[in-house]
């Protein structure tokens, strides 16, 4: 910045106006996080966190439980799914393979779907269709499509940085393809996978309208896979379009932001091991 | 006594044809070096030796390889020839995992699971290998944390971890320093007792000191074979002779 | 060597094939959405007219007779998308050039983590922020009731941002660093080098940047339905302080409750979006692939 006054007139605007574009990029960041943080923690009291829901104390703790339940449902669906095909992709497919491109092109579909055509899709099918009624399981298989291309897309890209010696290591000492794949490749590649898996965590943790016509929107702790149950984005939804209950969707909205900065710091850190 | 007969070894990478007719036989318990310029076919060879031209796609071969009077590319497990047909490769490759692990992996993929059982394995390979001393006190960290040239001998350890016949070396100097290329040419004229050594290497002086026959490749056709002495020192063959004296681009 | 372990060879066996059906999922998955958004909504469009449908102006799904024609969701889609493009774009542009070219080292391990921080706030806390914040900003400020095009605009401006800064970054830095020099070379500046030398050369990943923003602008659901008041009807850009309604409020707004034809128009006003989506991706990878060359 100290030659600032060296520069031509033309080219101290265009270097002002970045700088000011990326501080108004930070700045809008910076006043979200602060104002939602400084307007909800005087409402994260500890009868927000009851056991129970009700109108009194309107309890974000069931919602918590439900998107724990969700996120681990979807991950058990998606994620053997998606390693999986990546492996085929990266590890068995042959090069210039038809099936490959197709793969290539549906899931660079599936993942500009905006979230709505899923919930719409999810309502169709599983919730009528296949009669799961508005379900965690409902929501949860129509999630696990949506984060498939993401988990595919992460391991596919881990796989590949796997350097090949190690694979020709592994088939010079008499490995076969699967031994190689599962005790030499995958772990190597594992931190970058988990990275996605995080990520993927965080569409759930975040998705509403995806949701609202499968999962459905009952504050309680679902008991089977085919009650219904709403997640923390869902919850803050209801709240903030009920209007009552606006300090009390500040404080979901702290805890959904605490989730979602958690993950982004932990696929950070994964992702600057993998460059290691 | 040969170890490997190649009878009319052709191979294409699909049309392009880097090996012409070898024929060759390759003697037990004794070094063989492949030499010549660079996409020769030298590397080829070798490894057709151990099947690991079947990763390449588009690679054909036709002819004959016998090891031990067996066709290797015949009704055979794959994965049994590689273990008893060992391979180490140009640049080091350690897996990321500990020392241990890296010489465990071969032997547990062959069903070895007994804890004692591997110790033994692992021990012992570090010995062959000359690199015991080195790392007895660190065989649980990892193996990314060794130099250059004790990676290259840990990999030459790992090769031997599966009792192999035949250990086939790809340029293994060709990444590391004076001193560490010493150490694994002892090494592998060490290894010629138990093992059958096949070695490609682009260091003349290299074969020389340390093979005993000699095979000269020219785009992808084997142009001399014989004693390295007799190579070395009086080639039959022009191109041979101009490729040795540093004649040849 | 005969004793080839048979079990091994039918594990790997049974994993190839294993490995070959997960593939396919992608592709089951993308047919059967296919299939029953088509089979729900398009049997609705023939019943109502396609034309009248795509093209009518009444939405009022509980008069008798019942209307349903979507244009105006059409026109407010495309609407408050445009209007995302001109906010976000730019800035989004430009900060990707700062973080590429002109930002100090330290800064940039800074700045990169909040980018994705950005992309990672859930559209729900977007919309809410939106609501207690924007809404009341333009309505002081520009009067209406709030509720307005601008502000979602604005919203959809400030969601694509990490979208965009994202792409176009990747493809900034894949401009190849003699272009600069060349630049430099010649005496120009660093910023006439950055501006008029490497940003013209990422020009189709910048593109492509600036589609995907698109994509996620129209296909954005709860943050637009909170802030955009969702009147059902036709809009001029001039009414920019009005409420309108979205395709994407159209669906989440009445599902709830909807029934027969009513709930069939909401899955074809789904398809009319999910056209969209397939033909803004189909531009994105035309893109991609030209960049890539």
């Amino acid at each position: 910045m100290k030659q600032l006054s060296k520069k031509k007139p033309f080219d101290l605007f265009l270097c002002v106006f970045t700088w000011l574009c990326a501080g108004t990029t930070f700045l809008v960041l910076v006043f979200i996080i602060s104002h939602i943080i400084t307007r909800g923690l005087p409402y994260l009291k500890p009868s927000i966190f009851a056991l129970k829901y009700n109108s009194e104390n309107v309890s974000l703790f069931p919602a918590l439980i439900s998107t724990f339940i969700l996120v681990v449902l979807s991950l058990l669906i998606a994620v053997p799914i998606g390693v999986f095909s990546a492996i085929y992709l990266v590890e068995y497919a042959k090069r210039g393979s038809r099936l490959v491109k197709v793969v290539r092109v549906t899931a660079e579909t599936l993942s500009g779907i905006p979230s709505i055509v899923y919930g719409l899709f999810g309502m169709l099918f599983f919730v009528i269709r296949l009669e799961w009624g508005m379900s965690i399981l409902s929501g949860a298989f129509t999630l696990s499509i949506m984060i498939l291309p993401l988990i595919m897309r992460t391991t596919e890209e881990s796989l590949k940085a796997v350097p090949d010696s190690y694979r020709e290591g592994a088939f010079g000492l008499g490995a076969g393809k699967l031994r190689t794949v599962f005790y030499i490749v995958l772990p190597s590649a594992s931190p970058g996978i988990l990275a996605g898996i995080i990520l993927s965590v965080g569409r759930i943790v975040g998705e509403t309208a995806a949701l609202l016509y499968t999962a459905g929107s009952i504050a309680r702790i679902p008991t089977t896979p085919m009650a219904s149950a709403r997640t923390l984005a869902i919850h803050m939804y209801a709240l903030s379009s009920e209007g009552l209950y606006t300090g009390q969707a500040y404080a979901t909205a702290v805890v959904l932001l605490a989730m979602v900065i958690g993950i982004n710091l932990l696929s950070e850190y994964l992702a600057n091991k993998i460059v290691k | 006594m040969h170890k490997f007969t190649l009878r009319n070894v052709e191979l294409w990478y699909t049309d392009f044809k880097a090996l012409k007719n070898v024929t060759m036989d390759i003697e037990a318990n004794a070094i063989t070096a492949l030499i010549g310029p660079s996409g020769c076919g030298k590397s080829t060879l070798l490894k057709s030796l151990n099947r690991m031209n079947d990763l390449i796609e588009g690679c054909r071969i036709t002819g004959e390889i016998l090891l031990d009077g067996e066709d290797i590319y015949g009704d055979i497990d794959i994965n049994l020839l590689r273990k008893r047909v060992g391979m180490v490769f140009q640049k080091p490759n350690p897996f990321p995992m500990s020392i241990y692990d890296n010489i465990a992996f071969g032997p547990r993929t062959h069903g070895i699971k007994a804890r004692h059982k591997l110790d033994e394995i692992v021990e012992e390979a570090l010995k062959d290998a000359a690199i015991w001393d080195e790392v007895k006190d660190r065989l649980k960290k990892s193996a990314l944390s060794l130099s250059g040239g004790q990676q290259q001998r840990l990999c030459i350890a790992r090769a031997l971890s599966v009792s192999p016949d035949v250990l086939l070396m790809d340029e293994p100097t060709s990444a590391l320093d004076p001193i560490s290329t010493s150490k694994i040419e002892d090494l592998v004229s060490e290894l010629k007792k138990t093992y059958t050594v096949v070695i490609v290497t682009h260091n003349m002086q290299q074969a020389t000191r340390i093979s005993d026959k000699t095979a000269f490749f020219l785009l992808g056709e084997m142009v001399e074979f014989g004693d390295s002495e007799q190579i070395f020192s009086m080639p039959k063959d022009k191109r041979c002779e101009d490729y040795i004296t540093g004649r040849f681009g | 060597m005969t004793t080839s372990t048979n079990s091994g060879k039918h594990r790997e066996q049974i994993m190839h094939i294993v490995f070959t059906l997960s593939a396919l999922t992608a592709i089951v998955a993308v047919g059967l959405i296919c299939v029953f958004l088509f089979a729900g909504g398009v049997p609705a469009m023939l019943e109502i007219g396609v034309l009248k449908f795509l093209l009518g102006k009444d939405w009022s799904p509980t008069d008798t007779p019942a209307s349903f024609e979507i244009f105006p969701m059409i026109i407010a889609s495309i609407y408050v998308t445009t209007g995302a493009i001109l906010f976000g774009v730019p800035i989004g542009i430009f900060t990707a050039a700062f973080m590429a070219k002109i930002c100090p080292k330290r800064l940039y391990a800074f700045l990169k983590p909040t980018i994705s921080l950005l992309a990672g706030i859930p559209s729900v806390v977007y919309g809410f922020f939106g609501m207690v914040v924007l809404v009341p900003l333009v309505r002081t400020w520009f009067g209406g009731n709030g509720s307005s095009m601008l502000t979602a605009s604005l919203l959809l401006g400030i969601m694509i941002l990490p979208t965009v800064i994202g792409i176009a970054e990747t493809s900034l830095r894949a401009v190849p660093e003699e272009l600069y020099e060349g630049a430099v070379a010649l005496g120009a500046s660093h910023e006439r080098a950055v501006f008029f030398i490497v940003i013209p050369a990422a020009k189709s990943g910048v593109m492509a940047a600036v589609v995907l923003g698109i994509g996620r602008a129209i296909g954005e659901t709860m943050a637009v339905k909170m802030v955009a008041g969702n009147q059902a009807l036709l809009r001029m850009p001039k009414e920019f302080l009005k409420g309108l309604r979205t395709l994407t409020a159209n669906v989440v707004i009445e599902m709830g409750y909807a029934e027969g034809l009513h709930r069939d128009a909401l899955v074809a006003t789904g398809v009319v979006l999910f056209v969209f989506i397939l033909l803004i991706n189909l531009v994105f990878s035309l893109l991609n692939r030209r960049s890539a060359l």
